[in-house]
């Protein structure tokens, strides 16, 4: 249990401190690092409380994609990056003054939600002992949310065609097919029927 | 205080989504380190439901952290299109730069 507790402490301090590492660090790409070395800490922290399955998720997800993509906008946008810090300071006020009241109402709801009698069970879909982690959620996953699942499959979809559409430029010197145009053609527009004298041959223009 | 409970994690997930909003507030200028916020909010929410779905030894909390998954996916692919349309723009990501909707 002692060696659970100090492997705890250990991933949220890293978690903590690469957070702040994050929203402070003056260049954006050791910012992208630090996000990928929170996501790593936080999956690790998954796998250590239990939940195997989100923690692989996570490393998939979050730095396989997000922060990879997070790496790609970075490096490939031409941003002097250096220009945009500063006003640092004039925001700190007003931004640490919600953040720490924020975080004590937080911290208060933790504190009071100790004392209350007894958990309140609105889900009957316990976790079976025998089963492993990912076993569990797929049992669920296909049968008593399998709508949820199809929805958040819809909107990956939906992001993807927007990013697409979003980022696609119409170049105007590339040849491109226009399917209209090829459904659309007449036979004249391409065979022509010519009358071939002996000995002369056609003489074709074009 | 030496054994871990529900209540650590708790503290930890509120730690970070307060770090998340402090991010929002004194980066002003850089929309990528907003967007990164906006991310560190999502994994401190997840470590919410996860942390409640392993205490109360229920999965369906495990179930909605990965449609929150999947909302941060999506979200960032679009946020950071809508980015890159908008550098290609206005040629710069500054925060005071978005003003086009502001009439």
């Amino acid at each position: 249990m002692l060696a659970h507790s100090i492997v705890f402490y250990l991933f949220s301090f890293i978690v903590v401190a690469s957070s702040l590492a994050v929203i402070s660090s003056r260049n954006t790409v050791h910012a992208v690092f630090f996000l990928i070395l929170d996501f790593v800490s936080v999956s690790c922290l998954f796998i250590m409380i239990g939940a195997e399955f989100l923690g692989m998720l996570t490393l998939i997800v979050y730095v396989g994609a997000v922060a990879v993509l997070f790496l790609f906008v970075v490096m490939m946008l031409n941003v002097n990056f250096k220009s945009l810090k500063g006003g640092f300071l004039k925001y700190l006020p007003f931004g640490s003054l919600i953040a720490i009241v924020l975080l004590i109402e937080l911290v208060m709801m933790i504190g009071a939600w100790k004392y209350k009698d007894n958990f309140v069970q609105t889900s009957k879909i316990l976790i079976n002992k025998n089963l492993s982690n990912t076993e569990a959620i797929g049992n669920v996953i296909y049968t008593d949310y399998i709508q949820y699942f199809q929805l958040s499959g819809m909107i990956l979809l939906v992001a993807m065609i927007g990013a697409i559409l979003l980022t696609f430029r119409r170049k105007d010197n590339l040849k491109r097919q226009d399917i209209t145009k090829q459904v659309s053609r007449e036979r004249n527009e391409g065979v022509s029927l010519e009358d071939v004298p002996s000995f002369k041959g056609v003489n074709l223009n074009d | 205080m030496i054994e871990v409970s529900l209540g650590h994690y708790l503290i930890l997930g509120a730690i970070v989504f307060v770090i998340g909003v402090i991010g929002i507030f004194l980066n002003r200028k850089n929309v990528i380190v907003l967007l990164m916020s906006v991310e560190l909010m999502l994994i401190a929410v997840n470590i919410n439901l996860v942390a409640f779905s392993v205490y109360l030894q229920d999965i369906v909390g495990q179930i909605f952290t990965m449609f929150i998954l999947t909302v941060a996916a999506s979200e960032a692919a679009i946020g950071l299109a809508i980015l890159v349309v908008f550098f290609r723009n206005k040629g710069s990501i500054h925060v005071d730069d978005i003003n086009t909707l502001k009439g």
